[in-house]
Parts: C-alpha cells; sequence; structure tokens
C-alpha cells in the first residue's frame, strides 16, 4: 500500500456545493497529504464596495454571503455606525439581535442537514431542511425575503416587528425545539453518525489557537469564544449568551456545538421577544461619514465575522475588508484533512460550513523583479511594512490609532 | 421449447424481472421517500428514469477498451437475470431446478459485483478505480457471511436445491425460527451486495462521485442501472423462499404471496436505508468480520449440532 495516488476533490465534485479545489494525496484510503486551493469564486465585493455610496453597498455587503446575509450587513452597518457617531435606538438593536438568532437557527439546520447528505445519511438532510423551512417562512414574514432579508438600515432597521409576528416566532420556535431535541438525541445516541464522525477532523485546542480557526470549530475544542459574549453589540449586553463549549475537538464535537447552540438560539429568542423594548426602530444617520476607521466584530453562525471600514468624509467609502468566518477556517484545513480517510473528506470540508465565494478574494503573487520566491516569516514581515511606510514619510510608532492621510 | 423460450423471455424471465425490477425500485423509493417525509416519485418515474437514460448520449472514454466497456452492463444484466430462473417464484418450484441451483444462484450473483469493479476500473479514472477497490474490498467482507447464512439453512434441509429447501420448511414451518440469526445476517450481508446505504461506499456519492459507474452514461448506465434494480429483486426472491417457507399449491395464490414476501424485504431494506448513515470502507469490512461472519459460523455449527438431533 505504499503506491500513492493524487486524487482531486474539486473544483466540480459532487460534495462541494461551491467550486473549491482540494488535492489529496492518498496512500490506500488514507489521506497523506492536502493541499486547499481556494479562489474559484472572486467577486471582487471589496473593490466594488468602493466605488458607491454606503447605502448602496448594504446591499453588495448582505450578498456577500447567502446564508449569514444578516451577519454581515450587521456588522457593517454597526462599522459605519460607530464611525457616524450614531446610536441605534434599543428596539432596533433587539429587532437585529433577533433576526441574528434566527439566522443562526436556519444556518446551523442548513449544516445539519448537509452534513447528514455527506455521510450518506439523507434522511436527517431532509428532516433538518424540512424544519428550517419553518424559520425560513418566518424570516420571509419579518423581512420579505427567505435569505436576504434586507431588514438592516443605516441608524436601525427597515420593518418593525409586531405582536402577531411575535405569537408567529413564538410558534415556529415551540416547533424547532421539539424538533431538535430529537436531533440532539440523534447526534448524542445514533451509533452509525457517531462512528463517521467520532475522531473525524481533529483540530485540538492548540492548533485551533494557532491556526486561528473560530466559531463552532473553535468552541468544539473548548475554546469559549463568542463575540456575543466577548464584545456584546446589538442586544447581547442584555441578552446574555451562554457560550457552548466541547471538548471532542473532531467533526462530532463540531455537530454536539452546533445542535446545542440551536437550543441556546432559542433560549435567546424567546428571551428577547419577552424584552422587546418600545420606541423608535430608526435614527437619522448623515449620508457622508466622518474621515476614521474601524473595525466590527459580529459572531455569525459560521464564527466570527470582522469588517474593517475605512471612511475618508464623503459618501463613498475609502476600503472595506470583509474578512468573512470561513476565511479563518481554511487555515487550519489541511492539517484536519491529514491522517484521516478519504471517506471523510467530505465531512471535513463540510464540518467548517465553508463559504467559498464569501472568502474567496484576489491574490496576486508578482515576483517579476526577482525571479525567485522569498518566504517572510512574521517578524521580518512585521520589518517589512514598517520599513516600507518610514520610506514613504509615515512613523507608524507615532500613529497610534489615528488614520494616516490618505 | 417454445414455452421454454417464452419462460426464458417474458414470464418469469427476462420481461416479468425487468417490469418486477421497476416496481420494486419504485416501491423502494416511495418507501425511502415516506421515511424521510417526503413526497416521493410517482409510479412511473423509474421507467421514465429508465427511458431518459436511453435517450441520452452515451459517452465512452477515449482510452478504454470500447467492447469490454460496452459489453459489462449486458453482461451483468444477464447474469442476474440468468440467476433469476433459478429462483422459485409461483410455488415451491423454480423453472429448471436442479440439486446444487442455491450455488449457482450465488455463483451467478456475484458476477455483478465483479463487472462492477472492471467496469471501474477499465473506465481510466480515479474515482472508478478507488469505487472498484472498494466493491471488491467489500465483497471480501459480505461474501462469506452471506454464503454461509444461505447454505445453512441447507445444512438443516440436507439440500443443496433451493426447491428442496423450500419443500423441507414448507413441511416443517417451526425449524425456520432456527434460522434466524442467519436471517440477520444475510439481511446484513444482501445490503453490502447490493451497495445500498449503510455499506454503499462502492458508489458514495459525495466521496468519489459515482465510483465504478462514474464514466458511464447514456444507454450502458441505464442497462447497469436495470441490472441493479433487478438484483433487487433476485436477492429479495431468494431470501424470500429460504427464510420465508409460506408458499401454495395454487399458483395463483404462490405468485401472491411471492410478490407479498418480496414486498416485505424490500421494506426492511428501506428502512434500514433511511435510518443509517454511510459507513467507511474500514468500518464496513471489521463488521462484517467482527460480528457477522462469527454469526453465520454459529449458526452453521447450530445447524450441524441440530441435525443430528431434530426428527427430520
Amino acid at each position: 500500500m505504499s503506491k500513492r495516488v493524487v486524487i482531486p476533490i474539486g473544483p466540480q465534485h459532487p460534495a462541494l456545493k461551491e467550486p473549491g479545489s482540494f488535492i489529496i494525496t492518498l496512500e490506500g484510503e488514507k489521506v497523506v497529504g492536502a493541499q486547499v486551493e481556494v479562489g474559484y469564486n472572486h467577486r471582487g465585493i471589496e473593490k466594488a464596495c468602493e466605488s458607491r455610496t454606503y447605502i448602496q453597498n448594504l446591499y453588495i455587503i448582505e450578498r456577500v454571503c447567502g446564508i449569514c446575509s444578516h451577519a454581515h450587513s450587521t456588522a457593517y452597518l454597526q462599522a459605519i455606525e460607530e464611525l457616524a457617531g450614531v446610536a441605534i435606538p434599543r428596539r432596533a438593536a433587539y429587532i437585529r439581535s433577533i433576526m441574528g438568532e434566527l439566522e443562526r437557527l436556519h444556518s446551523h439546520l442548513l449544516w445539519l442537514g448537509v452534513a447528514g447528505h455527506e455521510i450518506g445519511f439523507d434522511t436527517l438532510f431532509m428532516y433538518a431542511w424540512r424544519d428550517r423551512e419553518l424559520v425560513l417562512d418566518v424570516l420571509a414574514m419579518l423581512g420579505g425575503n427567505r435569505v436576504n432579508y434586507g431588514i438592516n438600515t443605516p441608524g436601525g432597521v427597515r420593518r418593525d416587528i409586531d405582536p402577531e409576528h411575535i405569537q408567529k416566532i413564538r410558534d415556529m420556535v415551540d416547533i424547532v425545539e421539539e424538533r431538535n431535541k430529537y436531533y440532539i438525541n440523534l447526534a448524542l445516541g445514533e451509533t452509525t453518525l457517531h462512528a463517521r464522525l467520532g475522531g473525524v477532523g481533529r483540530l485540538s485546542h492548540e492548533e485551533v489557537i494557532k491556526f486561528g480557526a473560530v466559531g463552532p470549530v473553535a468552541r468544539a475544542a473548548g475554546v469559549a469564544f463568542d463575540v456575543r459574549q466577548a464584545e456584546p453589540y446589538a442586544a447581547y449586553d442584555e441578552a446574555q449568551v451562554k457560550v457552548i463549549t466541547d471538548d471532542h475537538a473532531d467533526v462530532f464535537g463540531r455537530t454536539v456545538v452546533r445542535v446545542l447552540e440551536i437550543m441556546e438560539s432559542i433560549r435567546l429568542l424567546r428571551f428577547l421577544l419577552d424584552n422587546l423594548p418600545e420606541g423608535e426602530i430608526i435614527t437619522k444617520m448623515p449620508r457622508r461619514i466622518p474621515a476614521g476607521e474601524t473595525v466590527s466584530r459580529y459572531e455569525a453562525p459560521r464564527g466570527e465575522d470582522v469588517h474593517y471600514v475605512c471612511a475618508n468624509g464623503t459618501d463613498i467609502l475609502e476600503r472595506i475588508r470583509v474578512r468573512a468566518p470561513t476565511e479563518a477556517n481554511w487555515h487550519g484545513m489541511s492539517h484536519m484533512l491529514e491522517n484521516d480517510y478519504l471517506a471523510d473528506v467530505s465531512i471535513i470540508i463540510a464540518a467548517i460550513d465553508p463559504c467559498y465565494s464569501c472568502t474567496d478574494r484576489s491574490i496576486v503573487i508578482d515576483n517579476r523583479d526577482s525571479g525567485q520566491q522569498t518566504i517572510f516569516d512574521w517578524k521580518q514581515l512585521r520589518q517589512y511594512s514598517i520599513d516600507w511606510y518610514r520610506n514613504r514619510g509615515v512613523d507608524p510608532a507615532k500613529l497610534a490609532n489615528r488614520l494616516p492621510r490618505l | 421449447m417454445a414455452l421454454a423460450i417464452f419462460n426464458i423471455l417474458v414470464f418469469p424471465g427476462f420481461l416479468f424481472l425487468s417490469v418486477y425490477a421497476l416496481a420494486l425500485e419504485y416501491v423502494d423509493r416511495k418507501m425511502y421517500a415516506r421515511l424521510q417525509n417526503r413526497k416521493g416519485p410517482p409510479w412511473f418515474q423509474p421507467l421514465a428514469d429508465f427511458i431518459k437514460l436511453l435517450g441520452k448520449e452515451t459517452i465512452i472514454p477515449a482510452d478504454v477498451d470500447k467492447p469490454v466497456f460496452k459489453l459489462l452492463p449486458v453482461f451483468t444484466l444477464a447474469a442476474v437475470t440468468s440467476a433469476f430462473l433459478y429462483v422459485p417464484i409461483w410455488g415451491t418450484n423454480s423453472l429448471f431446478p436442479f440439486e446444487g441451483d442455491l450455488i449457482v444462484v450465488l455463483y451467478l450473483l456475484t458476477i455483478p459485483t465483479l463487472t462492477f469493479f472492471l467496469a471501474g476500473w477499465l473506465s481510466n479514472s480515479l474515482y472508478g478505480a478507488i469505487g472498484s477497490v472498494r466493491t471488491v474490498t467489500q465483497l471480501f467482507s459480505y461474501e462469506v457471511p452471506l454464503f454461509m447464512a444461505l447454505l445453512s439453512p441447507a445444512i438443516l434441509a440436507d439440500t443443496w436445491k433451493i426447491s428442496g429447501m423450500a419443500e423441507f420448511y414448507q413441511a416443517h414451518p417451526l425449524y425456520i425460527l432456527l434460522n434466524l440469526p442467519a436471517f440477520i445476517v444475510a439481511i446484513i450481508a444482501i445490503q453490502g451486495k447490493l451497495e445500498r446505504v449503510p455499506f454503499d461506499s462502492p458508489e458514495a456519492e459525495t466521496e468519489i462521485v459515482a465510483g465504478s459507474f462514474v464514466e458511464y452514461s447514456g444507454r450502458l448506465f441505464a442497462i447497469f442501472r436495470m441490472a441493479i434494480a433487478a438484483e433487487l429483486v433476485v436477492v429479495a426472491s431468494l431470501a424470500g423462499a429460504i427464510f420465508f417457507p409460506v408458499f401454495a399449491a395454487n399458483p395463483w395464490l404462490g405468485f401472491l404471496i411471492y410478490l407479498l414476501k418480496t414486498l416485505i424485504i424490500v421494506a426492511i431494506l428501506a428502512v434500514f436505508k433511511s435510518i443509517m448513515a454511510r459507513i467507511r470502507i474500514d468500518q464496513m469490512v471489521m463488521f462484517c468480520w467482527r460480528y457477522l461472519a462469527p454469526l453465520a459460523i454459529l449458526q452453521i455449527i447450530i445447524n450441524l449440532l441440530l441435525k443430528g438431533v431434530l426428527p427430520i
């Protein structure tokens, strides 16, 4: 069994929902090497944002991801609201949190179904997606759309939640809670499920920190980090989040974390609905955002979503950087794939709940001048950037947090 | 002569087998769908799929052995159809019973597995090659328990003839309860033979696309699909004849009983398919040799001992 075979998973493969290439080196059925090549879905989102107004950008940013659209638009709006110095009304903050939790519900149910499909358990797939449909109906009722709800707007939210909406959400939540109890039993008790998921795609506590993995991948390895709790935004300062962790550090752990997080989301939803304050849902927001830069964080269903926004005082932003959660999870991927079986490759890839097109940015490797490759380590890279700015008359040490003149 | 040709081509041979294969495929798919809380396909869906595949373009890779590539699906279907002629349908007797036909049926049922292997291996595709290696690996794990499970009732009946076994168990219906472990082993091993969930890793869609059949398309793939559906009928009929010894003297009634028996077995298989995840090939091998094979051996020992004790 010493003969090695290189097998491509992707760019087109039934296990992948979007194009992405995984070059798997096999020894028998065992994976001995894995090379992750993403970047097939580059859409130029960030560049597109740089030539449009803040309001127009909202529609682009909402379409970064089909599943966590609310996560991206909220992260973006938090950034520009912070720059403009606008505090959104409490009711709007609550509605944003409610949408966020509903989104988490449907995203986790979707993941559960995909995971079932990847390991050939199509019944779980059908059941989970049937229940996800209930959540999508509620989202469509609240926002008007199933995936891009369009409820966010600078300074608040566009639509209010009526008492009858609240009742419908409560009814849906009751059903989903009942069904999810069944999934928890299934995840913890079903033998073939455990045989397929246990010990697969391990990423230990230390490795999670080393590779910077986020979201359920990190929490499954016992890293108790959740932006909603670490740096509360929207209504999470009042709706205290209990961070779900697990110590299996494998795909099974990620499944457990996700099904338990559904329960936690249901609890949060009930709290948010109970304590929904009265009042306005929108405040006035200036068209021009004062110059400045900020970083906004949001706990998307897949992990921490980071948006960096740099404004220059006009109604068009200078630079936006969207770091989707999947991007943080790609780094550990080849490590997770190695030493597992070919049969597990698809579920390991699916276990980080990858979102290819949200992540893909263009990468230019330019070595025309030298004609040879050089590898920088972290220290050299840092020194290089400091020197780069010094040569242009900017001393990074004196800048502190001020915006460099662009 | 004319009757024999009618028997081979129409009933209970090729035509009946094809129609019943489509019908059972429908039952399987519909039950699977209902268990998953889906609506499921209409009754003509398997036929529609078959016709659609027949009309599709058949693409043959440039560097394969073309005659063999084209022959393999037909060969599979022929082997399955031949096996069907030796399985009792309307009573205890099959069309051409002879001493040892059980072995012949089992042998003919091994041929599809080997053609699946060849199909994957010859199609010059990585996914096909991995699928065919898995097919053979799986063959080595379920074949021995399956053979032992089907042969141990034969030991008790003291005949290698399927109709002989049927007559024996019809005369001593309670003895079939002694073969319960063999039935369990057989039902599990059948799923390996038919490459169904949880033992469908040879054609696992999300891992190796379609395994052995990855390069097959159009008419050739349609014949393969038909052969797989027919294999389900043959295996279900065989298990029904051996483990459900209920027969009737009246051929019409016997035929109805036959339909009922195969439906029960397909229902059991559909339930298994919907409640389990696909297990890995190494887990499959381990499971078969650690649990199935010892259980089958235990059954043989029980039957050998009982043969000396029981009044026969």
